[in-house]
């Protein structure tokens, strides 16, 4: 019979759910778990230099890998630095497990030094939490926590765990959790067959068909079982933000991206569609535009593994509540016995059509922006030198504003989990720490953090990471001496009244910023350099490197939807043209 | 449409906050709401009134199942059921209007639970509408406390909400 501590038991639960790395950062109520941290050599941990990076980092291994990340961190701030990350995590349905020092437990509620709630804080941005009463219930709890994050629709969990429960003085018998047995939770993997059916054929006799696939296909692994079931109806596949990479980015059949910033050839098939099948997508407001010119002529299937995300916003005429896996599995299995196929005539006509709209307006069929030259470089043709760079091949990571939109349609993805980015909570401050976590996980890949200069200075005292632990990854930051996306909608909204969005010569010599840290700085002011200090960047394979690209401040993102009261098919083009 | 919906839940911390947690989050409104545990100790049996069409009354239907702590849930109002509330009402009952308030409360077969020599406090247990009207019919003048426990109910016959 083994006697442990309660931070022994949390160091064995943690090395038995197959951790390689836990992101903290040490404090007063968690000093106990620490200790016995030290006196272990199962995984590693990994010192951040603030608590929202270490949710971050955590999330960033996990959309790199699949493996549900862990968080430390003490009370008080340190729980409330974590806040931003795991609501990050919750709206993008990261499975996460966040472990929560707790000022002693006959002082909670006192008020006590460091004390926050924080249960009753992270309520709301948690798929579930837990807070330890006993040493004895930890092995059991952790094992619960990693269960509920990972299966499902995935999500962050929260373990508080009161300093007292972790004293290495008090020992307890430990007892290796069983299998979780859970009486109020039962997620549902398989699909209904009979519906399933249903959509297969009402999908085989469309005329104008879209698949229209989400963040949930990527993290249930069924990239490649939507690839077959697309290739076998030939139909068009547009992925959503959170999907990228779901479909091959280079592939003829994929349309680009939707909503917002979609694609000129994703809204509009959308809009015409007669069928739309969504996988692990949740019809979001970037997406829809205004929720009742959604879509007028579809009828829509909708696979979700989460039942209260189908017909939430937008009403599913066939939905089926399952796994992404699981139900594309068994309509690929159905689709190869049924005898029905699809209409050569109506596919064809339905294809002219949709490459017509690429002709006319798609930004892959031909360049829709002014070109580079000289002192003037385009945020996009900074990500073209981008993927030329990494072959298209990168694990990249971006912050939040014009510059993940520009990465976004740019960098063409064609394998899942190469594109890492915050889309529902949109978080500024999310790249750095999430290419150092999936730097981690992928030593020998290439990982880019695209950045902004302003998105950048939000989590920039991880460059200080980033050397202890001797990570070379690579941020190229799109300076546009501006915050882009707020001075874009400034532009088109606001009558050009730029309202707190520009830095006025304050921003910092960024190049000396990374050489200080101990990294590379690199600055790229004229375009003929651009692809060459690219090559010269990737090239440094043990460097860490900070390109600071000064790029046109006057660019926008197109196409850009119109809001509000707009359809899918309502879009800028440039600042004077509709779609 | 006003419904009423019963959740079998786990006893235990917080499972209350993040039922009453949620209707705040996602903006739904709570008109009534009692909880207590059941005859099995490790639940506890949550009824609430909302108001809602079928659309907002399904995804709060959806988003309580995914509660971990919530088991099973049941909109009452679905099909028969019967619904009662319990109601403790203090009542100004002074000389000539003392025997007016006996009848009111003999009509609605309440129970007059506490009597000093200017009030009485009458218990009274019927569904919202029955509770309302005894209200109406004292005259809120004469009203001088309520304490209500919000809606419980079950549904008729052998349907069951058990685990």
């Amino acid at each position: 019979m083994a006697l442990l501590s309660g931070g022994e038991m949390l160091v064995r639960s943690l090395a038995a759910e197959g951790v390689d790395f836990v992101f903290g950062y040490p404090g007063g109520a968690a000093l106990h778990i620490y200790d016995a941290i030290f006196q272990q050599s199962e995984f590693k941990h990994i010192l951040v230099r603030h608590e929202q990076a270490a949710t971050h980092a955590a999330d960033g291994y996990t959309r790199a890998t699949g493996k549900t990340g862990v968080v430390l961190v003490t009370s008080g701030p340190g729980a409330t630095n974590a806040i931003t990350g795991i609501a990050t995590a919750y709206m993008d349905s990261i499975p996460m497990v966040v472990i929560s020092g707790q000022v002693q437990s006959h002082l909670i509620g006192d008020d006590a030094f460091q004390e926050v709630d924080m249960i009753g804080m992270s309520r709301p941005i948690v798929k579930h939490s837990f807070l330890i009463k006993h040493p004895s219930e930890i092995a059991e709890t952790v094992k619960k926590a990693f269960y509920i994050a990972s299966t499902g629709r995935p999500g962050p969990v929260v373990i508080d765990i009161p300093k007292d429960m972790t004293h290495p003085h008090e020992k307890f018998e430990y007892v290796p959790a069983g299998p979780v047995e859970m009486r109020s939770y039962a997620p549902v993997e398989k699909g209904h067959t009979g519906q399933i059916r249903k959509a297969l054929q009402l999908l085989v006799s469309a005329k104008r068909p879209v698949i229209y696939t989400g963040g949930g296909v990527v993290q249930g692994e069924a990239c490649d079982e939507l690839t077959i079931l697309a290739k076998a109806l030939n139909a068009p596949v547009t992925n959503t933000l959170m999907g990228l990479g779901a479909f091959p980015g280079t592939d003829p059949q994929f349309i680009g991206m939707l909503g917002m910033h979609g694609t000129v050839e994703a809204n509009e098939a959308m809009h015409n569609a007669d069928v739309i099948l969504a996988v692990g997508a949740r019809f979001d407001d970037r997406v829809t535009n205004t929720p009742s010119k959604f879509c007028p002529t579809a009828k829509i299937i909708h696979i979700d593994i989460d039942p209260a995300s189908i017909s939430k916003t937008i009403r599913a005429d066939i939905p089926i509540v399952g796994s992404a896996k699981s139900v594309l599995t068994e309509m690929v299995k159905l689709a190869s016995e049924i005898d029905e196929t699809v209409d050569q005539d109506a596919n064809a006509s339905w294809w002219a059509q949709i490459n017509a709209w690429r002709e006319r307006a798609g930004i892959y069929h031909a360049q829709r922006y002014e070109p580079s030259q000289g002192e003037l470089i385009k945020p996009q043709d900074v990500i073209k030198s981008i993927s030329k760079a990494t072959n298209g091949d990168a694990f990249v990571t971006t912050d939040v504003g014009q510059h993940q939109m520009f990465a976004a349609q740019y960098y063409q993805f064609n394998k899942p989990r190469r594109w890492i980015n915050s889309g529902g909570l949109g978080t500024m401050g999310f790249g750095i720490p999430a290419a150092m976590g999936a730097k981690f996980a992928h030593r020998e890949a290439d990982v880019v953090c695209v950045t902004g200069e302003g998105s950048v200075q939000m989590n920039i005292q991880e460059l200080s990471t980033c050397l202890q632990y001797g990570l070379p990854i690579k941020i190229i930051c799109l300076n546009n001496q501006a915050l882009g996306m707020v001075r874009q909608w400034q532009d088109m909204n606001y009558d050009s009244r730029y309202s707190e969005s520009l830095y006025e010569d304050s921003l910092p010599d960024f190049v000396k910023l990374a050489e200080s840290y101990g990294h590379v700085g690199m600055q790229v002011t004229r375009f003929e350099d651009l692809d060459e200090a690219m090559t010269k960047a990737f090239a440094m394979k043990d460097k860490l490197v900070f390109m600071d690209v000064r790029v046109d401040q006057s660019e926008h993102v197109y196409p850009m939807q119109i809001a509000p009261n707009g359809s899918m098919r309502d879009m800028w083009l440039s600042k004077t043209e509709r779609n | 449409m006003r419904r009423i919906i019963s959740i079998l839940m786990e006893n235990s911390p917080g499972a209350l906050s993040r039922v009453v947690g949620l209707f705040s989050q996602r903006g739904y409104n709570i008109e009534t709401l009692n909880v207590a545990p059941t005859e099995d100790e490790t639940l506890s049996r949550l009824t609430l009134t909302t108001v809602g069409d079928d659309r907002k009354i399904e995804q709060i239907t959806k988003q309580l199942n995914k509660l971990i702590d919530v088991a099973k849930l049941v909109d009452l109002t679905e099909g028969a059921h019967i619904e009662r509330e319990l109601m403790l009402v203090k009542v100004r009952a002074a000389g000539s209007y003392r025997a007016e308030v006996k009848r009111n409360v003999d009509i609605f077969r309440g129970q007059i639970i506490d009597v000093t020599p200017t009030t009485y406090t009458v218990q009274l247990a019927g569904d919202t509408d029955k509770l309302n009207a005894f209200v109406d019919s004292i005259g809120t003048d004469n009203v001088l406390e309520v304490a209500r426990t919000g809606v419980s109910g079950v549904s008729r016959g052998e349907k069951v909400l058990t685990l």
